[in-house]
């Protein structure tokens, strides 16, 4: 255990040390003025908008840009769809992998296109290569970008004096040749030496030293990994994902997987105090955020590692099901937790497994939803709360709610709460659904409470655009398909419209100046009240079905 | 209305107990989305009660549904009887004012000069009336004719009368005031329906009541967090159902209303109407609730120096010599200047000359010519039998009038009046002759207690503004004595609207008080304006409040409410979310522990069974609202103070109060129902 703690708070303290050069960066990225990065990546980007017929300098109001990320997506998602359904009579295709049945199909391009990464197919036996490059790796590229391009926005919103909230196509590209193909291709050649594949050819079938015969699946497994875990997708070559040797080999590639998977999400929110010129309001939302991640991969870290009372008294001591002996009970616990709070949803070992107590964190964090969270959109569910808390906290000191000096009124309230009613409805109707029907029920592999979260955990990762899976319940059939697909492109795209509403509401709100009376939302204090409002409002949302769950579960283990 | 004070009579209680029958209505509780769900989970437990197996099979019992539909009825009621109440204080002062209200028969003057007697309801814009001693003014409208002394204790409930005459800024009279003496001529200058007075009982009355932005805003997060619970309770059912267990419709109807913010939902509108009503009791009338919200936001006050910082008459406080002069004869020369001079100024001088020990016979003066102050001249005084002639007046027109007659003027006279004027007086030269004896030091005096209002308002991150016609001088000195963040000197009425606007334009809210016709350009551009009811007819209708007795630091204390306002909603908001951890661990284990015994170790509190634990939350849910009915009455205790340190204390108190008190709450509740078997 002890050992283990120190790999994990390792991993930590190498995450807090690139959060602000990484932060201070992006700020460069997204920035109006010129700076050194133009002259590497301009000519290559102005090239691109010629040919996507973009003006680099066209501004967009909230309703433009939201056109704009709705528009794009549409056609990508037709486009992987489109893939997925042919692949069987297109090129790049070794191993002869027939073409995605329709439901499947659209669940998959939901899930890609949503950066939610849900996979209800095998890599290695239900994708050509050419699906795994443009209908896997390209929208693990868009749908990442996309989500970093709505933060920038929504932040522009919060600082701006006019409804311009940038350029969208700009804002996507810019994230892609600045930010996530750089990244990705340094991670890529670090994977590949530490032993992960990458190559065109397919499968080889050798005999093992015992004679028996085995077919071995490979492909361009690196530069999916870096790009993966760099822009918090998760979804992997192989069914197993980061548990597979040729994913995540060694405990190096599993620690660069993690610190992959946080880089981002942490540094935005570095990124976002900067770009509000209030670098103590970040770090008061970033202390929030972390003090919920340390919360919870604490409860994981002791669950696992206290294991099941009734197998402890036998001698097994840990619960090591469904983990890898390469990384162990501290290693897997992390990855657990770094996957669900960055709504990354790779996994290093089977959820299902995992001791009840400890299986609420994963499901918790999916359900908070802002644990810093995935590109973007993590920081804005934080923001979300955070305007909640602003509404309540400002009545309580007699003024106006305010945020950044802009008055939050019903306007605001409304689309917050829009936001607020959508994440619980599109996890706890269809899994009330699916329990209530045979379709739903006959996927469960697991019966009583530990069923219950099965069904659970798979729309909570769907409806937090998470995609790691509980393993255990067979989620291709055409209900699971097409029910998790709705509730991610629902979970995804219903609160970026709301949130980019709210943005360009308060784009064009006076400034109110701060003064004595102003609710200070950058204090010790206030990161308190924000931490207490997103637990209990998570918590009474979703409390009963953890009750009847996991916490049931729990409780009727022998003790 | 000297009745305000008192708060909650007999009468006013019994009438909100029929009043809370009365409302439940459901076309008028649909107004409320969270009281409504409520009433819904009412009719079907009744429902119940009365065929305990309509929705499938009961498991628990038709005393388990009638205890159920009871509480709801009662949570539903006594957030009725809270906002029965809170309306009714201001119906019953509506009913005072109808009453003074009852029809006056009115002497129009008809343009033949005879006199007709019309009905007062029938009076239009623009008639002449007459109205005699003792008459009560049939309408509001401007003295254009005669002067008298107005009661206007109707309104005001003030008993001294004021006096009221044509022109200038206290001419305009209310219907319902009676003429205490003399008689005035005026000019209508409302229609029908239209009068302060009807103006004033709808408002109290709270009929044309809408929704202030604040509370539009609280009502969508309540009404949201009140969907999610329903979504919440909804889904629990097939959940528990694959689990095998039923749920029956009783307990999840309970659990539901626990959870969604009944104490604030029930709440929400008394704690708006008795906000309304608390200005009331301050004598202010708001226009609207949005009004008295916006005080609450208020950044800048711009406030006149006169009547507002100040008394505004200036009083004499020291009479300097000029070189070569004693202190006995200016004193005395001074006083003969005002001997005659019937201002509060002149009154003070002969008061201080008194005090000093200067002597005078009255009969002396009987025979001196008064010389009147003009404008043109900007002196008075007398010109005595004797040919001496006593002057006072502004230093300059002195030293013009006495160079004209071949005066010397003394070298020091600058030097002492600069002295006055930088110590904020106001320098009078006073002169016997063609000789300058000395100054007058004039001083306008700040009211008591005012700096630490302003000291408390700085705190509270609101910027004072004093507006006063003063040279710089002046102005620096009042203002440094007040205590005040900034003044305006020499300003005229476009400079104060200048004033605002600048604030505004740095996304300030703005608050001003005025009287005169000249002030309501500004009290219209202003975010909050309080017009003086002594006011004029103009700036009362460009404000949207009226300080009924005319007091304008009054506007202090608007804005102490209007962010108590807030603050009471916000508090009651939290408390009423924070409530639903403890409700949960009552009830959750009380709902499966028959299927689930292992559940029995969330239950906390030990609560002796399932159905007390069940209906012991419910009834801490019910029996809060009314414990809380005092705090939304009278608003949470609200000192002026930063907003983190308002903050601290409210999040302590009412978001870890709200966590704590159900616990202990509902474990004392269900001893009780334990202790007397009931369950």
């Amino acid at each position: 255990m002890g050992m283990g703690f120190i790999q994990v708070a390792l991993t930590l303290v190498i995450i807090m040390l690139l959060v602000k050069p990484v932060g201070t960066y992006m700020v460069k990225v997204f920035g109006q003025e010129k700076t050194w990065l133009d002259r590497i990546f301009g000519p290559g980007e102005r090239l691109l908008y010629r040919l996507m017929g973009v003006r680099e300098n066209e501004a967009m109001g909230w309703k433009k840009y939201v056109g704009a990320i709705l528009a794009s997506n549409f056609v990508m998602m037709l486009l992987l769809y489109l893939v997925l359904r042919l692949q069987g009579s297109l090129p790049l295709n070794p191993d002869g992998i027939g073409n995605m049945g329709a439901a499947q199909a659209f669940n998959t391009a939901a899930s890609f296109i949503t950066n939610t990464n849900w996979q209800s197919y095998s890599g290695e036996n239900g994708l050509s290569y050419l699906s795994q490059l443009l209908a896997i790796t390209f929208p693990m590229f868009t749908s990442a970008a996309t989500g970093f391009a709505l933060a920038i926005a929504f932040i522009r919103g919060l600082v701006g004096r006019q409804d311009n909230l940038g350029n969208f196509y700009v804002d996507l590209v810019r994230s892609i040749t600045r930010i996530f193909l750089p990244l990705s291709f340094l991670v890529a050649l670090f994977l590949v030496f530490q032993g992960i594949p990458q190559t065109f050819q397919g499968a080889v079938d050798v005999t093992t030293l015992e004679g028996a015969k085995q077919t071995i699946t490979r492909g361009l497994i690196g530069s999916l990994e870096a790009i993966k875990h760099v822009g918090t997708n998760g979804g992997g070559w192989f069914g197993t994902n980061a548990a597979h040797p040729f994913e995540n080999p060694t405990p190096l590639t599993n620690m660069v997987h993690i610190v992959c998977m946080m880089l981002l999400p942490t540094s935005l929110v570095y990124a976002f105090g900067l770009m509000i010129r209030n670098k103590k309001q970040g770090w008061a939302v970033f202390t929030a955020m972390g003090l919920i991640f340390l919360v919870m991969l604490s409860v994981i870290f002791v669950s696992e590692y206290r294991g099941v009372a009734a197998l402890d008294a036998a001698g097994v001591h840990g619960n090591m099901e469904g983990k890898e002996v390469r990384f162990g009970i501290s290693e897997s616990a992390l990855f657990t937790t770094v996957t669900t709070a960055a709504t990354t949803g790779s996994v290093n070992n089977m959820h299902e497994s995992l001791t009840p107590l400890g299986s609420i964190v994963p499901m918790a964090e999916m359900m908070l939803n802002n644990v810093f969270g995935g590109k973007g959109v993590g920081l804005l569910n934080g923001l979300l709360y955070l305007i909640l808390s602003v509404f309540i906290c400002g009545l309580m000191v007699g003024r106006t709610p305010e945020f950044l000096g802009k008055k939050i009124e019903g306007k605001e309230v409304k689309l917050a709460a829009i936001a607020l009613l959508i994440h619980p409805f599109i996890i706890l109707a269809p899994t009330a659904l699916a329990l209530a029907t045979n379709a739903g029920t006959s996927s469960i592999s697991n019966g009583g409470t530990h069923g219950l979260s099965e069904v659970l955990y798979a729309f909570t990762s769907g409806a937090a655009n998470n995609g790691s899976a509980f393993a255990g319940l067979n989620a291709n059939t055409d209900f699971y398909n097409i029910g998790i697909g709705l509730v991610m492109l629902f979970g995804r795209y219903i609160s970026i419209i709301a949130m980019l509403a709210i943005a360009g509401s308060l784009a064009v709100k006076r400034v109110v100046p701060v003064t004595t009376g102003t609710l200070r939302t950058n204090t010790p204090l206030f990161t308190g009240i924000l931490i207490m409002i997103i637990l209990v409002i998570g918590a009474l949302t979703f409390f009963p079905a953890l009750a009847l769950g996991p916490i049931a579960e729990h409780l009727a283990m022998p003790h | 209305m000297s009745t305000r004070k008192s708060l909650i009579t007999k009468e006013i209680a019994s009438q909100a107990v029929i009043d809370a029958f009365k409302k439940l209505n459901p076309a008028v509780m649909i107004k409320n989305p969270v009281m409504f769900i409520v009433e819904v989970g009412t009719v079907i437990t009744l429902l119940l009660s009365i065929s305990p197996d309509l929705f499938g099979a009961d498991h628990v019992g038709r005393g388990y549904d009638v205890a159920v539909f009871l509480i709801l009825l009662f949570t539903v009621l006594f957030g009725n009887f809270a906002e029965a109440l809170a309306e009714g204080r201001g119906k019953a002062q509506a009913d005072t004012l109808r009453r003074t209200k009852s029809e006056t028969m009115a002497k129009v003057l008809l343009k033949d000069g005879t006199m007709k007697q019309v009905p007062s309801t029938q009076l239009k814009k623009g008639d002449i009336v007459r109205v005699d001693t003792g008459e009560i003014i049939p309408t509001d409208g401007e003295i254009i004719e005669g002067l008298a002394s107005i009661d206007e204790s109707a309104i005001t409930g003030e008993s001294a009368p004021v006096i009221k005459e044509a022109g200038g800024d206290f001419s305009s009279v209310t219907g319902g005031t009676r003429v205490a003496s003399d008689y005035i001529i005026m000019k209508v200058m409302t229609d029908p329906g239209e009068s302060f007075l009807d103006r004033m009982i709808s408002l109290v009355e709270g009929a044309k009541r809408q929704k202030t932005p604040n509370e539009i805003a609280l009502t969508t997060l309540l009404a949201v967090l009140t969907m999610i619970f329903i979504i919440v309770i909804i889904t629990m059912v097939p959940m528990s159902k694959y689990l095998n267990v039923d749920l029956d419709i009783a307990t999840l109807i309970a659990l539901l209303v626990c959870l969604i913010p009944t104490t604030i939902g029930a709440l929400l509108s008394a704690i708006g109407i008795a906000g309304m009503d608390r200005v009331t009791q301050f004598n202010v009338l708001a226009m609207s609730g949005k009004a008295v919200e916006a005080a609450g936001d208020i950044d800048t006050l711009i406030l006149d120096k006169t009547g507002t910082i100040t008394y505004g008459n200036r009083m004499a406080a020291e009479f300097t010599p000029v070189k070569g002069v004693t202190q006995q004869e200016i004193t005395f020369v001074a006083l003969q200047s005002s001997v005659k001079d019937e201002t509060p100024e002149g009154r003070s001088i002969v008061e201080l000359a008194n005090k000093q020990g200067g002597v005078w016979a009255n009969k002396e003066y009987d025979s001196a010519e008064i010389i009147e102050f003009t404008a043109e001249t900007r002196m008075s005084g007398l010109d005595l039998p004797g040919g001496v002639k006593i002057r006072k007046g502004a230093v300059d027109a002195i030293k013009k009038y006495v160079s004209a007659l071949g005066g010397v003027i003394p070298n020091d006279l600058e030097e002492i009046a600069n002295r006055i004027a930088r110590a904020g007086g106001t320098p009078l030269a006073v002169a016997a002759g063609n000789r300058i004896v000395g100054v007058i030091y004039l001083k306008d005096t700040v009211k008591p207690g005012l700096k630490e209002r302003f000291a408390e308002l700085r705190a509270m991150g609101i910027k004072t503004i004093m507006c006063t016609g003063d040279n710089p001088l002046t102005a620096a000195t009042i203002a440094l004595e007040a205590g005040v963040d900034d003044f305006i000197a020499e300003a005229k009425p476009e400079d104060k609207i200048a004033a605002i606007k600048k604030e505004q334009q740095e996304g300030k809210l703005v608050a001003m008080t005025g009287d005169g016709t000249n002030d309501a350009p500004a009290l219209a551009q202003a975010d909050v304006g309080l017009a003086m009811n002594s006011g004029t007819m103009a700036a009362k209708e460009a404000a949207n409040m009226i300080d009924l007795d005319s007091d304008p630091t009054k506007l202090l204390s608007v804005v102490s409410i209007g962010k108590q306002l807030l603050i009471t909603r916000g508090a009651l908001t939290t408390f009423s979310i924070a409530n639903d951890i403890a409700k949960y661990f009552a009830i959750i284990p009380a709902m499966f522990i028959l299927a689930m015994p292992q559940l029995d170790a969330m239950n906390i509190m030990h609560l002796a069974s399932p159905k007390s634990a069940i209906l012991s939350a419910l009834i801490f849910n019910a029996i809060i609202i009314p414990l809380l009915i005092p705090i939304a009455m009278k608003g949470v205790k609200y000192r002026s103070s930063t907003a983190d340190s308002l903050l601290t204390r409210n999040v302590l108190l009412y978001g870890v109060g709200g966590v704590i008190v159900p616990f202990v709450g509902i474990k004392l509740i269900d001893l009780i129902l334990h202790g007397l078997s009931l369950v």
